[in-house]
């Protein structure tokens, strides 16, 4: 098999393009896919200041190197979720890649910020690690995002991620969530920009671009991912796109092209307005923002049982390490509240 | 051939060859769109042959746990 530009030996096939790269060629065909992406849907201007919310794992740190390519201002924002020694693995990819590129780096640390791990929150909720993880994750990159003046977040969402996520929600026909998969969501009110400058680009691709591009990244998969349904959803459409190359992309984009429009047209009635929550002041449809009525449960179970004091309140306001250009200890310091930096 | 799989757990086995990389991931039953074959530091096709004294290494692009 030839590299389709130069004829050389490929070492990378996009079977759905029906075209395979050598080394050199392939890097510069992925990232002027994600640079397609983003001019395509207006998702970065140049002036921008991007926060890029970075795991650790291929896709965020593949997503950071090629918007550090493509001459954006870039800032990594890592959340310690506290999953033990995984966490921390985490950590040591995130700011080696930061440190071998002079980035600045943000790190929340939740167990030092709210007292309490992802695991921990999970157990005193009863509810489901993923779910927490991801209701917590959302809420601090949006937070650090208006309080540090960025003017978008971008995570490394991708084709494989989009459309299990788009079949699940078919398969249960989630029309709420079904109208929130546009690669851009807009900014409003105390809600940052956020962007999936990946999201036409499949996992395997990201990872022979990790993997050429020799990026430091976490391997490892997270303990309590395993028998999560959008495994089984990537399984079935990784079956599918090998026997019919190209069905991942179809689905993700005929749906944004053709059947979200009029969905999000058909439902805009149900729409709920936005208010800000009683408690963090940020933006909910409800009284309560979900994020502190989740925290403020398990801060109550675990007075119950006796593992914060009980004259502790929940606060939401996150406690930030600022690591400038990803080196030495940085300052931890609470985000300013309420008012947009700068 | 020795393969190591991080799939993403570490496993080796061994296999006989030479063979395509296509019918080293059947034998094995590992859906191609998921995984990203080396030898070494290069990066396989499915229509690369692979040698009986190779090395291979099978990497899981699957995020999210097992696969």
């Amino acid at each position: 098999m030839k590299c389709a530009v130069c004829g050389r030996k490929a070492a990378v096939e996009v079977r759905r393009q029906g075209r395979a790269f050598c080394p050199e060629h392939y890097l510069e065909w992925f990232e002027h896919q994600v640079e397609r992406a983003i001019r395509r849907h207006r998702m970065l201007k140049k002036e921008d200041r991007v926060l890029v919310a970075v795991s650790g794992g291929k896709d965020s740190i593949a997503l950071w190197e090629v918007l550090r390519r493509l001459g954006f201002h870039t800032t990594g924002l890592h959340i310690q979720l506290g999953i033990a020694d995984y966490s921390k693995r985490a950590l040591e990819a995130t700011r080696r890649f930061a440190e071998e590129r002079s980035l600045p780096l943000i790190v929340v640390d939740l167990k030092e910020t709210y007292r309490l791990t992802i695991p921990e929150l999970a157990e005193l909720t009863r509810r489901r690690t993923c779910s927490v993880c991801g209701l917590t994750k959302r809420y601090v990159m949006n937070r650090v995002a208006v309080e540090e003046g960025f003017d978008v977040v971008a995570t490394g969402h991708n084709l494989d991620d989009e459309a299990s996520v788009l079949l699940g929600n078919v398969l249960h026909w989630q029309t709420d969530a079904l109208v929130r998969q546009d690669p851009v969501l807009p900014a409003k009110e105390k809600l940052a920009k956020r962007v999936k400058p990946l999201y036409l680009l499949t996992e395997r691709e990201i990872l022979a671009y990790t993997l050429l591009r020799r990026l430091p990244y976490q391997h490892e998969e997270c303990p309590f991912a395993a028998g999560a349904k959008s495994l089984l959803y990537k399984e079935a459409l990784n079956k599918l796109e090998t026997a019919m190359p190209g069905t991942k992309q179809a689905f993700l984009e005929q749906y944004l092209k053709k059947i979200e429009p009029v969905l999000q047209k058909g439902l805009s009635a149900e729409e709920v307005a936005l208010r800000e929550c009683e408690r963090c002041g940020y933006p909910t449809t409800g009284e309560v923002c979900a994020f502190c009525k989740t925290w403020d449960h398990a801060y109550r179970w675990a007075k119950r049982k006796g593992r914060i004091p009980g004259e502790v309140r929940f606060e939401a306001e996150p406690l930030l390490t600022f690591i400038p250009e990803g080196k030495g200890g940085g300052d931890a310091r609470p985000a300013p509240s309420q008012e947009p930096a700068g | 051939m020795r393969v190591v799989l991080r799939t993403p757990e570490r496993e080796e086995r061994e296999l006989k060859g030479p063979k395509k990389v296509r019918e080293v991931l059947e034998e094995l039953g590992i859906v191609p769109e998921g995984v990203i074959v080396a030898r070494g530091e290069e990066l396989l096709t499915l229509d690369d042959e692979v040698a009986d004294d190779d090395t291979l290494e099978i990497i899981s692009a699957v995020s999210g746990g097992k696969r």
